[in-house]
């Protein structure tokens, strides 16, 4: 049986989701990553050329200036560290004052850059230099579900690059959002099932990394993986797509629904379009031209009351406790 | 075609098209004990039932409660483990009755 349209769900709900603000702006620079993991909506990998110009990159920063109710920067690939352009643009944004928040694979800072071989080691100590949040993808705290999902050696050179940070003071204290130095570990889940309670999973992962490693870090973010791209086809070969799909409606939670991370950020691909979130640039669901196309047409009015584009995908963000950037949404 | 369908499990419910209230008492039951944590948490229950899944060789519970073990935090090396358990706990059974055998070698005078 085909699965309801999540449009139709949440009408069903009685939800109509509409922007309640534009908090953060989350930038997608490159789709260029040292890494080619399993579950990637970006298609990530070495090959991949896109990048984001100096001329985009310096208009986001005057939609910045412009806009202070945008309160966070939120940089994202790829590996973004790999646009030629991320440390100017952490700069800048700093001295904006905006919160910066940086989707750090860990293991470039020990791979490199896979085009030109450049080191990325100093990475930790320009993080902390800058009050930079690093928020970092560890699908689990043992190597063998990390290296299935990310590939092989990826869990310990992650375990060096988290000792890089901690070093460095990150994951220390447990500081409020925007200051001290922050490192936040996401969870996705291996395959085609739902993530723990992101509660549980993180007392389990600081129990387990600091006792085995000696490492420490703030909050565990758990996100579910979304059906589309590289994650669609692993399910498709594996004959699993429905029932995951089946799995995710079945879970439907409308309180999770409310707090779908769309409804306060905007999404800026490396091109300078604009989106609702990472999932959909992915997708290639462009806002519409009233809403504003690019980011030489950003407007917060107009954003503001824009209708989201849903698809089916989103019952990705939807389902269980919830899914988003930020991790679990259902209050 | 095999007997066990996976999509079977889904249709569970339908032992509740006759005598209701029994099948409603018995999921009832079924979701307090599993489906919350309690005095064990639900990640350790699912490790459980997952080892009497492979004890009792039900493929509707290997596949429910492998599911349900990911989705409590739990990894392969502790499943492993719980399966392990479920394993010793059939040897260790059979064994023991190792001690029968002697008892009946005595009683023929043979041991």
């Amino acid at each position: 049986m085909p699965s309801p349209l999540f449009e139709e769900k949440l009408a069903q709900s009685g939800l109509d989701l509409a922007p309640l603000s534009v908090e953060t702006l989350q930038v997608n620079v490159t789709r260029l990553c040292n890494q080619a993991c399993h579950h990637c909506h970006v298609d990530a990998s070495p090959k991949r050329t896109e990048q984001m110009s100096r001329a985009t990159v310096d208009r986001c920063l005057e939609i910045l200036e412009r806009h202070p109710a945008i309160t966070k920067l939120d940089i994202t690939g790829g590996a973004p560290e790999l646009n030629p352009h991320f440390d100017y643009f952490i700069e800048s944004a700093r001295a904006l004052g905006r919160h910066v928040m940086v989707r750090h694979n860990l293991t470039v800072t020990i791979d490199g850059n896979p085009q030109t071989g450049e080191s990325k080691r100093y990475l930790p100590e320009f993080f902390a230099r800058h009050q930079v949040e690093v928020i970092s993808s560890l699908p689990y705290y043992q190597e063998f579900f990390t290296d299935k999902q990310r590939g092989n050696g990826v869990f310990k050179k992650s375990v060096e690059s988290m000792r890089m940070l901690n070093e460095q003071g990150y994951g220390k204290s447990n500081c409020k959002e925007g200051s001290g130095l922050t490192l936040n570990l996401v969870y996705n889940p291996v395959g085609a099932f739902l993530p723990a309670l992101q509660g549980d999973l993180e007392r389990q992962y600081k129990r387990e990394l600091e006792s085995k490693f000696g490492l420490v870090f703030n909050s565990l973010f758990t996100i579910t993986n979304m059906p589309i791209n590289r994650f669609k086809k692993d399910l498709e070969r594996l004959g699993a797509y429905d029932e995951y799909l089946t799995r995710l409606v079945n879970a439907f939670n409308p309180s999770a629904a409310e707090g779908v991370m769309c409804r306060s950020l905007i999404s800026v691909g490396y091109d300078g379009r604009l989106y609702d979130c990472d999932f959909n640039q992915m997708l290639d669901l462009n806002l519409s031209e009233e809403a504003g196309k690019t980011i030489y047409d950003f407007d917060l009015d107009r954003l503001l009351n824009r209708r989201i584009i849903f698809d089916q995908h989103c019952y990705g963000c939807a389902a269980g406790a919830g899914s988003s950037c930020g991790g679990a949404t259902a209050k | 075609m095999s007997y066990y369908e996976p999509k079977d499990l889904d249709r569970f419910g339908e032992i509740g098209q006759f005598r209701g209230e029994l099948a409603e008492k018995f999921f009832d039951y079924y979701n307090t004990v599993t489906g919350q944590d309690g005095a064990l948490t639900k990640r350790e229950k699912a490790l459980i039932a997952l080892a009497v899944a492979h004890a009792k060789q039900c493929p509707y519970c290997i596949d429910a409660y492998t599911t349900q073990c990911l989705e409590t935090g739990a990894n392969p090396d502790e499943m492993t483990e719980a399966v392990h358990v479920a394993a010793v706990m059939e040897a260790g059974m059979t064994l023991v009755h190792g001690v029968q055998m002697h008892n009946a070698l005595r009683k023929r005078g043979a041991m």
